[in-house]
């Protein structure tokens, strides 16, 4: 216990009605329904959160660099696959593929027309054979 | 018979082996979550104006309460380790035993509110935002369960004064489900 005794000198109290006073801004922020403020205060702020609760409850400011470098790569493997999927879903078209059609229609099971749901996956793939 | 080291008491990396260990499962649930959480959000990208009208039907101020009793017990988590790093067991168990409780209250109130959606129709088939939304928060609650199960043994040791390090190591564990929360309250709850 002694080598990771570092948690005395911190006002975890203070750091509670911090996260609590930005659980309030996350909310009211997004009832202005401003797409940028909303972007801002909902997840801007989940990350400000979570990187307080990161360093001042998980200790994580003064854990060893080896475990800031593991968790580290687990981020960084999630943002490759964000940014490897992200170009098919955001962009309609690219070099010698184009989305099709269909992609943007629905994803309720309820509306029969052929390419609902996770169908237009496929579709998208064969469209784009290209990329 | 002679005492032999076993894993518990050894340390690697001069990190105590179930800090370690712990570290190591956080990490393969920031790729089991990360990866739900970049399905969601390109999913979401893909189809937002249908997603809105479904994401409209979650309550926000259900999930609000929910972040505040995780936040809480999230402080009173590491209170606890505070409690055990001072050799203080008994203390230590009591801040773990309130720690479930909050569990428990979130588990409670996240069963009402499925209750109710699953009666209005909104189940994990209705669309792909339900499937996400069951997927992600069900698997989150699953989490919720087993840190109430594994800290309510560690509080049991702690309140004999024994195995204090334990507390810390659940601690790190409960303050990861309640950042995954932090990221999934607005996701689920306020981006609609």
């Amino acid at each position: 216990m002694s080598e990771h005794a570092h948690g005395h000198h911190r006002n975890y109290l203070r750091i509670y009605f911090i996260l609590l006073g930005l659980l309030v801004v996350s909310i009211v922020g997004p009832m202005a329904e401003i797409r940028i403020v909303t972007l801002i205060t909902a997840f801007g702020v989940a990350i400000v959160k979570a990187y307080m609760v990161a360093k001042n409850f998980m200790h994580l400011d003064v854990e060893k660099p080896i475990i800031q470098w593991l968790l580290g790569i687990g981020l960084v493997l999630m943002l490759i696959l964000f940014g490897g999927l992200a170009p098919d879903v955001m962009k309609d078209k690219g070099h010698r593929w184009e989305k099709d059609a269909r992609f943007h229609q629905s994803t309720d099971p309820g509306h029969h027309d052929g390419a609902a749901g996770h169908g237009e996956k496929s579709d998208h793939g064969t469209s784009g054979s290209g990329h | 018979m002679s005492a032999k080291p076993i894993a518990t008491t050894r340390s690697a990396m001069d990190i105590p082996t179930g800090r370690l260990a712990v570290w190591w499962l956080l990490v393969s649930e920031i790729v089991i979550f990360g990866g739900l959480l970049v399905a969601y959000i390109l999913n979401r990208q893909a189809h937002s104006a249908e997603w809105s009208a479904q994401a409209a039907v979650t309550d926000w101020r259900i999930g609000a309460f929910n972040t505040f009793v995780l936040l809480t017990s999230s402080l009173s988590a590491v209170m606890a380790h505070q409690a055990a790093e001072k050799g203080d067991g008994k203390k230590a168990a009591r801040l773990l035993y309130l720690t479930c409780l909050g569990g428990l209250v979130f588990l409670i109130v996240k069963s009402f509110e499925w209750t109710t959606e699953i009666s209005h129709g909104y189940t994990i088939m209705s669309h792909t935002f339900w499937s996400y939304y069951y997927t992600l928060a069900g698997l989150h609650a699953f989490h919720v369960i087993a840190g109430m199960l594994v800290m309510l043994w560690v509080a049991g040791t702690a309140s004999r004064n024994q195995e204090l390090h334990r507390v810390e190591n659940v601690g790190i564990y409960w303050h990861f489900v309640d950042i995954v929360w932090i990221f999934l309250f607005p996701l689920l709850y306020i981006a609609k």
